[in-house]
């Protein structure tokens, strides 16, 4: 798993600030972009969507396995609170869009799947920003 | 773009299921939000953090009605809509002319400034789509 290869080299900064962090970010906004070209020519979720949201999901739960082992080893966010409300948000934000696209099997679908993912870089920044700051 | 569907009459599908995708983002984060500055911090600006539950309220009520696409369902989400719309825009102004009245941000601060905005286009398009919608009597 590359999650124990990453863990050492995040030990060091915040343990949701690296590799793994910036390639959601880039993969959620190619999802975003992939599934608004779908709604605007008027596609419903293809494959490509939803494989795409399994592997963003797989890449935020890395992310939340990354944290958790950081705060095993006794690192602790800047605001706890707001972190966590984070971290739970952004592993439901795929699963959601998932669902919400399976039920509307129409270009809106894809619309939904291009506002999460718009969303999901977002609240990645922000689980950064609460992780650093110290003391608030 | 040229209309190729068929009119709905119903709120839940289509583009409606995108907004109440939108809403339910909202929902999320507005409910979140309030529920911590009110579980660590409500004395420091306990009208803010008011305002930001009673909007967290509004969008979980108006994604709801959205979704439930009955006749009350309508309702519901009009006043929502409406009371949101009053809301974005009132507070909006409040927090230019006197900022010591929300000393910390709620979702509708500067016209929902801090969510890009979006909290003033919701409402918008939510009335635009009940209307869209709307049943025609003859």
């Amino acid at each position: 798993m590359p999650v124990a290869s990453m863990t050492s080299a995040a030990a060091a900064g915040s343990p949701v600030d690296g590799a793994l962090a910036t390639a959601t970010i880039v993969l959620s906004l190619v999802l975003a972009v992939w599934a608004l070209v779908a709604a605007v020519r008027n596609r419903p979720p293809d494959r490509v969507q939803l494989a795409g949201l399994a592997v963003l999901e797989a890449g935020l739960l890395a992310l939340t396995a990354l944290a958790l082992v950081a705060l095993g080893g006794g690192e602790r966010p800047g605001e706890p609170g707001a972190f966590f409300g984070y971290l739970v948000t952004l592993v439901c934000l795929p699963a959601l869009a998932w669902v919400l696209a399976r039920m509307e099997p129409t270009r809106w679908g894809s619309g939904i799947i291009c506002a999460i993912c718009l969303v999901v870089p977002v609240v990645v920044v922000r689980l950064q920003q609460t992780w650093e700051v110290l003391g608030g | 773009m040229v209309e190729t569907e068929t009119p709905r009459r119903v709120t839940n599908a289509g583009p409606g299921r995108l907004l109440i995708a939108v809403y339910l983002l909202f929902a999320i984060a507005a409910t979140s939000r309030a529920g911590l500055q009110i579980a660590t911090k409500f004395d420091e600006a306990p009208v803010a953090y008011l305002l930001s539950a009673v909007a967290a309220l509004i969008y979980v009520v108006a994604a709801v009605g959205l979704a439930r696409a009955g006749h009350a369902g309508r309702r519901v989400a009009l006043a929502c809509c409406t009371v949101e719309l009053v809301g974005v825009v009132g507070v909006g102004v409040l927090s230019l002319v006197d900022p010591e009245l929300f000393p910390d941000e709620t979702v509708w601060s500067e016209f929902g400034s801090g969510y890009g905005y979006i909290p003033l286009v919701l409402p918008v398009l939510g009335l635009l789509w009940l209307w869209r919608t709307r049943t025609v009597t003859r």
